[in-house]
């Protein structure tokens, strides 16, 4: 590296701000980063305009931290805009680089989520019956809007991304790994994940013994969370299927894993892997002689398996949506 | 780059009749990495494997696709040929195109169409094969038999005679099993000790036979080859190097006659101090801890009579539990079964009459060793019944008890009747409630045809209640040839109760990894192909513990475990097969999953390392592991998700 300081972009697409909190969240350290590098885009916090962005020369920005899913035509834009003009692109956190939780939107469509929030839900007043276009006419000229998409998409099927660090938000120590790394310029390969090869069992703090399951618990209906681990006690936690470097701080607070660090490496669908795993230790101990009414009334007691599954990861699973009929 | 031959085997017409193999062959010339491709009539036969040999050689090839049958017929055959060839058997693929493609498809040209795909997929996945070794156990020359009935005894002897130590653990004070407590044997009506007697004093004097008995085995660690067996021996509280057997501490006990005969199923009594039976082996004197007054008090009046009368001076009251440890390596479980707890059938009067007896009780009764010295009588007055009923299939056959059947009921009941005739003449009635009479064996219909002439009641169906008043009981029964109620009043009834799997038979069956069917009973790795062999390698059944069965059975399936058992003691090591687990340290955090769901208890958690560790001598490469992983970290080696992934790609 150049004493030149670096220059970074962030950028907020589909997703709540957390991950643009989590920035702030490294404390001081926030001072080191403000040392080493400029920030030369970061709409949340600071008044730079997009065509900003388009004078620059291609590559211009050092890093760019892309945090959202894409679904709509502004993202996209904006998301092929920042690849054009930064030389790393960072997915970060669980909505860049899993879909999140905006991604369980490809339950449903444009058509089905407009139906629910322009028309269907109670406290709408809306007889004219007007939604979103991308386009209206008023008296003053045309007025445009950005396209609402029918899918919601993952940062790297919209564009190439470098590294991804996931987490709902990323955690703070991660981002520290991968801004230090970027200062000191010490990237891992191309495509790396930053955060550990284990799952959050390895950082867990309860006591494991035996994963055998009789029946499922939501973690309300436990009266007292004993000191051993949580599946064991046959509330569903994620945490062996899902990649750790948080430091199970869900668990410290006696919370499952939910799921938000991802598929652990070389892992196709995080949710499947769970479910597989789920259903070979629940019921283990009756295996044989439980009746198929048992075993439906075990699997009924899972409420929300597409959101227990994947409340992070729908668009970037194997099912990555729900097929809509005409 | 690999260089891969593709061979593709017309299997006679059976192939290629439905597909074009020259057009496959040719195809798979043109793939990427293949050097050579061939079609012949049968790769299987010798000039098959001296084409790929030569080929192999020819081509300098280090990867083999043989599209042929299914991989159950001849990949053994092909990794073979490879490996004779020079290069690691591991680099062969199999493609199915006979039972996935001539024999499902109709049309031609679609059947050579997908065997092309197919081949296409496989050489993919050829190309990312990897070379694997085949690691070796050493095997340890001793097995372990665990129960001492027919079955374990008959095992041990086999394999006892083959040249192998056997240790021989028995639960009870004596070998022997149920079989002692029968009088007669269906349909010989051989007497039953005198057939089981003489095989007992044969594992007494076997000098490869060590007997172990009043002893449970506790803890079973290790694979096949090579089991660590803890075994507990109970406080007998005599020394069996000095007694002499000679019975005089069973009479001299001070509460002799106070004791239930757990032999005799209670009906009798029996002392402290006792031994089973008199032929029982070892002939040695246990203390019942349960009732011993000194064990219970530490006091039996002046001075415990048993030590009194004992002239070798072998009771010893300090004796503790002891703990020993085995190695073996190969171990046959026949720890046998349990009658169903009659009084589960409360309609059937078992708790509410003495005359309601089991036909174990009244197997004891008729033997002339047995609490009555042989005399039928009723338990209520002692005098002979003028009338017997039995009920067969007494919780068995039955949706809410025992679905399966007993195997032994009807044969053990039509053998009573003939021994009844005996004992009480032909003036006694005689009914059998029956659902079916299953005499299946080898000359047990004919029994049964004897037996039909011996002036015997049936009654097709199932009494629905056995009802008690002061002078006998009677029985309802729909008998479903004649369509008729009917109202039997009898004095003595006999329930058949179902065979079932010993009440510590889940505990136990955990100890050991072994798994069970729905039923309860052990279960066998394959019904009619491995009827003797576990999911545990080197673990083998024999007898009730797998099933209800009788003798004949039992002692077949006894000689086969024990067959079974030697072929792995012949060895001086074990070849495992690499294409099993694998767990990436990098990912596994030890969580546990692989391990409750492995039923080859291949999988335990490494208490060092905190990871899950994978057994190469018990797993069996089934996979349950590797889809359960919820992390990923455990993959199948040369199944791995890339290279299934590559196959995938190739197809779609």
């Amino acid at each position: 590296m150049t004493d030149e300081k670096l220059k970074f972009a962030f950028y907020w697409a589909a997703s709540c701000g957390g991950c643009e909190i989590a920035v702030l969240d490294i404390d001081e350290a926030i001072l080191d980063v403000a040392a080493a590098a400029d920030i030369l885009f970061w709409p949340v916090a600071m008044d730079f305009k997009y065509k900003d962005v388009e004078a620059m020369e291609d590559r211009h920005i050092d890093v760019c931290f892309f945090n959202g899913a894409i679904r709509n035509s502004e993202q996209k834009e904006i998301a092929h805009l920042l690849r054009k003009k930064s030389k790393v692109m960072v997915a970060f956190g669980s909505c860049a680089v899993t879909g999140g939780i905006p991604g369980l939107a490809n339950m449903s469509d444009k058509k089905g989520i407009f139906e629910t929030v322009y028309h269907d839900n109670a406290s709408i007043e809306n007889p004219d019956g007007t939604v979103p276009e991308p386009s209206s006419e008023v008296k003053e000229g045309e007025l445009t809007i950005p396209e609402f998409y029918d899918d919601v998409d993952t940062l790297d099927q919209t564009v190439e991304v470098d590294y991804y660090l996931p987490g709902c938000p990323p955690p703070t120590n991660l981002i520290l790994t991968a801004v230090t790394a970027i200062i000191k310029g010490e990237l891992p390969p191309k495509g790396s994940i930053i955060a550990p090869n284990k799952s959050v069992c390895d950082e867990c703090r309860f006591e494991k013994s035996e994963k055998r399951i009789t029946a499922i618990k939501r973690i309300y209906e436990v009266e007292k969370v004993e000191d051993k681990c949580l599946l064991e006690q046959g509330i569903i936690c994620l945490g062996p299927a899902t990649r750790g470097g948080c430091g199970a701080p869900c668990l410290d607070a006696n919370m499952p894993c939910t799921g938000c660090g991802g598929p652990t490496p070389n892992s196709l669908d995080q949710g499947a892997k769970m479910i597989s795993a789920l259903a070979s230790v629940l019921g283990i101990d009756n295996e044989e002689t439980s009746s198929e009414e048992e075993v439906d009334k075990m699997i009924d007691d899972i409420v929300d398996p597409l959101g227990t599954f994947y409340k992070y990861g729908l668009p970037s699973s194997l099912i990555k949506r729900r097929v809509m009929k005409e | 780059m690999k260089r891969i031959g593709v061979f593709v085997c017309h299997c006679g017409v059976n192939i290629a009749s439905k597909v074009d193999v020259k057009e496959v062959a040719e195809y798979a010339s043109k793939l990427d990495g293949v050097v050579f491709a061939k079609d012949y009539k049968y790769m299987c036969s010798d000039p098959g494997g001296k084409l790929i040999k030569d080929s192999i050689k020819e081509y300098d090839l280090d990867g083999v696709v043989v599209a042929s049958c299914s991989p159950r017929m001849h990949e053994h055959t092909f990794k073979n040929v490879a490996e004779d060839g020079g290069i690691n058997p591991f680099n062969v693929e199999i493609t199915n195109i006979r039972e996935q493609c001539s024999w499902a498809h109709e049309d031609r040209d679609e059947a050579t169409r997908k065997a092309k795909i197919l081949v296409r997929a496989s050489v993919a996945k050829s190309s990312l094969l990897e070379s694997l070794e085949k690691s070796k156990t050493p095997v340890t020359h001793e097995a372990l038999v665990i129960g001492a009935g027919i079955a374990g005894i008959q095992s041990a002897l086999d394999i006892a005679d083959d040249g192998f130590k056997v240790y021989l653990v028995e639960k009870e004070p004596t070998i022997g099993g149920r079989m002692a407590q029968l009088d007669k044997t269906f349909p010989t009506l051989d007497c039953s000790s005198c057939i089981l007697t003489p095989k007992m004093m044969e594992v007494k004097n076997h000098p490869n036979i060590e007997l172990m008995t009043y002893s449970e085995v506790t803890k079973v660690e290790g694979s096949v080859g090579n089991y660590k067996v803890k075994v507990k021996k109970k406080a007998r509280y005599v020394d069996l190097d000095i007694c002499n057997g000679c019975f005089d501490c069973t009479t001299a006990c001070r509460i002799s006659g106070h004791v239930p005969d757990t032999f005799n199923l209670e009906l009798g009594k029996r002392s402290a101090a006792y031994i089973p039976f008199p032929q029982a082996i070892p002939l040695k004197a246990t203390i019942d801890p349960d009732h011993c007054l000194m064990l219970r008090f530490g006091k039996c009046g002046d001075g415990p009579l048993c030590v009194k009368a004992c002239e070798p001076d072998a009771i010893d009251f300090t004796q503790t539990d002891e703990e020993v440890e085995l190695n073996v390596g190969t171990i046959i479980v026949a720890t046998g079964y349990d009658l169903l707890n009659p009084e589960k059938l409360f309609e059937y009067g078992y708790t509410r009459s003495k005359n309601v007896i089991t036909t174990l009780e009244l197997e004891r009764l008729i033997s002339t060793s047995g609490p009555t010295e042989g005399d039928v009588v009723l338990l209520s007055s002692g005098e002979k019944p003028r009338s017997v009923t039995f009920i067969l299939c007494a919780g068995s056959r039955d949706e809410t008890k025992c679905t399966w059947c007993c195997r032994i009921g009807c044969m053990s009941v039509l053998k009573h009747v003939y021994l009844l005739r005996e004992k009480l003449g032909v003036d006694v009635e005689i009914n059998i409630c029956y659902t079916d009479i299953r005499s299946f064996g080898k000359g047990y219909e004919e029994f049964y045809r004897t037996i039909r002439g011996k002036g015997v009641n049936f009654f097709r169906g199932r009494p629905s209640e056995v009802r008690v008043h002061p002078e006998n009981v009677t029985i309802d029964i729909f008998d479903t040839t004649t369509n008729k109620l009917f109202e039997i009043g009898t004095e003595m009834v006999v329930l058949v109760p179902a065979l079932v799997p010993r009440a510590d038979s889940e505990e136990f069956s955990r100890i050991l990894g072994l798994s069970r069917s729905g039923d309860g009973f052990l279960l066998e790795a394959h019904p009619k192909l491995r009827p003797m062999d576990t999911f545990v390698n080197g673990i083998f059944i024999a007898g009730c513990a797998q099933g209800p069965k009788d003798i004949a059975d039992t002692v077949a399936q006894a000689s086969g475990a024990a067959s079974r058992a030697a072929a792995i003691l012949t060895k001086d090591e074990l070849e495992n097969d690499p294409l099993i687990a694998w767990v990436d340290p990098e990912i596994c955090v030890g969580c546990g999953v692989c391990v409750e769901v492995c039923a080859y208890s291949a999988r335990t958690l490494n208490e060092v390392t905190g990871i899950a560790d994978v057994d190469e001598a018990l797993c069996a490469g089934c996979g349950a592991c590797i889809s359960a992983c919820p992390s990923n970290a455990c993959t199948h080696k040369n199944y791995t998700k890339q290279q299934l992934i590559r196959m995938i790609d190739e197809v779609v």
